[in-house]
């Protein structure tokens, strides 16, 4: 078994995420064949891989909708291995779908406050009567809401269904969506999937930023090799579901073991 | 057309080819001898109808595509946000007004509609808003009237006291069936709450200890006013009776119209705590839930909670029905929590539209005092019944008013502030 680990950073600090000798098993195939990397705080850390490579399993398995069949997953130090995926994500781990998964037929902004809804937790009776704390918490939720869109450009869209909202838009939707609930890692499978050229090029300046000025750790599965290249500070590879190499951009890009996952042999 | 009479002409042929057998022969019976004879004409009616149906099909599915583009027409009721309570009041106002102008069993018949207005309208939340088909729904209204009808007989509390009690032990009910159980979807969970539905009614057919089997139990006290029964005498020493107290004459219409403007704060009182829900964090979670489940695990919402919160609701909006239920017929017995009661419910919500809570309202009027005001058709109930259901489902499968959601937006303010 070649596990091929990350390299160690130069970073003292404590990584955010620790992904060891994940391993998930459906029958009689391994989808995800002894998996190892860490993502640290404030990086961009990305998985690439050829079509049916596992990365989207992975993603599955850290956010707790597939139980691995063995490793460990370590948020903070902390196991989250095993958790159901709602208590994964109030730890602070969010994702997107490879296929947008939004609220359809409700609004743009009800999308935002539903993501809100745990930190919304107002009580029962101060609903019903309306008290001035249900309406400062939902007023709060509603500029919250309004911030996000304006991060994501979609302001004017605010009251339009989800649904009838063009594809990229939808996209970023799905990634303020997440990002309202204030992760520390936040995990975007194949954001750039669908987007023209230009809204990948937007979707690079949004991950920078979000990184730059919310702090948060993006885990990217990613096809679209520029962007992945651009944005991102270390790279894991994966082919079968087998990690074969990782390293920094330059180093992937170069890496012989790669380059044949993906051009095949001379 | 005629291609239409030649197309016509020929299924009427292959409905006698087979009507033949089944209308075309009649047995005799002449003594020991049976014998066989053939009678042509209801053979004749049936090709007759065939081929006229069939004649008019085309006309039929034209007016059928009127009725599709009558559907697409825009909805001309759009009062707007400043009449909605004036009309509001004004609806309630004479809901109220109402009783004292109109005779004693319309009274009585809108009270039995307002008991299923208030089911419909709890199993809406359920079924409509989180999505979650629940077929043993009577259960919960069992559990509400046999709380009352049992609290009342053993500890002798009143009707208000019972009420509060009976929406927690619903509620209980709710939560502990839905536990176990939101885990499945769709139609196991039909099936299962289908199940449950008709443990209840067992257990109230064979506890005859505690629920006195099918024998029920009688002698329910109805709610006071304030402590003031409506009855000819009071039921205790020194007691006083309503009409003792205002100095009027004993009126039997009395106790009907104060039952009657029970039910009708009951339903409003629902209806408040529903509106407030749906516009409320869990509402909304209801909605995302029947939506899309795992983008909702994925954003950190509960499901078991959030389901068990919607089941609960509707469990005891049941029990709270049950309990006016109990106290209005004063007798109960496990008859009247049969299936069918959980079926009529469904159907109100389905006919109605599935979160449309004005549409459940009428649709439960419609299916209550309708069959009651026609009695001569009390035969042809059920075959109307099912009919209409058919029909809904092929030309108007959202219901007669389907549900616009109330859809939060963002205030233009927020917008001019970034």
């Amino acid at each position: 078994m070649n596990a091929v680990t990350a390299p160690i950073t130069t970073l003292t600090e404590r990584s955010l995420l620790q992904v060891r000798n994940l391993s998930m098993r459906f029958g009689g195939l391994l989808a995800v064949d002894n998996v190892h990397f860490d993502v640290h705080r404030h990086r961009i850390f990305a998985i690439i891989g050829p079509n049916g490579a596992g990365k989207t399993t992975v993603f599955n398995c850290i956010g707790g909708f597939y139980r691995p069949t063995s490793g460990q997953v370590l948020l903070d130090d902390q196991s989250i291995h095993g958790l159901p995926s709602h208590r994964i994500a109030r730890l602070g781990l969010v994702r997107t779908f490879q296929n947008v998964r939004l609220f359809k037929n409700m609004t743009v902004v009800e999308n935002l406050l539903i993501s809100q809804h745990t930190q919304l937790e107002t009580r029962f009776l101060h609903g019903l009567f309306k008290t001035p704390k249900y309406r400062r918490a939902e007023a709060e939720a509603l500029e919250r809401a309004a911030f996000w869109l304006e991060k994501v450009n979609l302001l004017p869209m605010a009251n339009r269904e989800a649904g009838n909202l063009a594809y990229g838009q939808q996209r970023r939707l799905e990634i303020a969506r997440c990002m309202i609930t204030q992760p520390k890692l936040l995990m975007l499978d194949e954001p750039a999937a669908g987007l023209n050229p230009q809204e990948t090029r937007d979707l690079d300046r949004l991950i920078n930023e979000l990184r730059a000025e919310h702090g948060v750790a993006v885990l990217l599965i990613e096809h679209d090799m520029s962007l992945v290249m651009g944005v991102s500070d270390e790279i894991l590879v994966m082919e079968y579901g087998r990690p074969i190499a990782a390293g920094a951009p330059e180093q992937i890009r170069n890496d012989p073991r790669v380059i044949k996952a993906y051009l095949g042999e001379e | 057309m005629p291609k239409h009479f030649s197309e016509a002409v020929w299924v009427a042929l292959l409905a006698g080819l087979l009507t033949v057998p089944i209308l075309g022969i009649q047995i005799q019976v002449e003594g020991i001898n049976v014998s066989l004879i053939g009678s042509p004409l209801p053979v004749l009616l049936a090709m007759a109808a065939v081929f006229v149906a069939r004649l008019l099909q085309a006309p039929l599915k034209a007016v059928s595509g009127l009725a599709h583009i009558i559907q697409r027409l825009p909805r001309p009721v759009h009062w707007s946000k400043a009449y909605r309570p004036i009309l509001l009041g004004l609806v309630i106002v004479a809901a109220v007004i109402w009783p004292f102008t109109a005779s004693r069993g319309s009274v009585d018949i809108a009270t039995l509609a307002l008991i299923y207005v208030m089911l419909g309208l709890g199993l809406n939340v359920v079924v409509g808003f989180a999505g979650l088909l629940d077929l043993g729904y009577v259960a919960f209204y069992a559990v509400g009237a046999y709380g009352y009808a049992l609290l009342s007989m053993h500890l002798g509390l009143s009707f208000w006291e019972c009420l509060p009690l009976c929406v927690i032990m619903a509620a209980i009910t709710g939560c502990l069936l839905g536990f176990p159980v939101l885990r499945l979807r769709g139609d196991y969970l039909a099936i299962v709450t289908l199940g449950f539905g008709e443990i209840i009614r067992l257990l109230l057919n064979n506890l005859d200890d505690l629920t006195g089997g099918p024998d029920g139990i009688g002698n329910i006290p109805k709610p006071t006013l304030f402590g003031l029964e409506f009855a000819r005498r009071p039921s205790t020493e020194g007691g006083t009776t309503f009409h003792q107290f205002f100095g009027l004459d004993y009126s039997g219409a009395d106790t009907i119209i104060f039952l009657y403007l029970v039910a009708l704060a009951m339903t409003l009182l629902i209806l408040y705590v529903i509106n407030r829900l749906i516009r409320m964090p869990v509402g909304r979670a209801w909605e995302a839930l029947r939506e899309d489940e795992i983008a909702c695990r994925s954003l950190g919402l509960n499901p078991t909670t959030i389901k068990l919160s919607a089941f609960g609701f509707g469990a005891s909006t049941a029990g709270f029905a049950g309990a006016f239920f109990a106290a209005r017929q004063g007798f109960i017995n496990p008859e009247s929590f049969t299936f069918i009661e959980s079926a009529i419910v469904l159907a109100i919500v389905v006919l109605g539209g599935m979160g449309s809570q004005i549409g459940v309202i009428l649709a439960a009027v419609a299916l209550t005092a309708l069959p009651e005001v026609a009695r001569q058709f009390a035969e042809y109930r059920m075959l109307i019944f099912g009919l209409v259901l058919v029909l809904m489902m092929i030309w108007r499968p959202q219901g007669l008013l389907p549900a616009t959601r109330p859809r939060l937006e963002l205030p233009a303010r927020a917008e001019a502030l970034r």
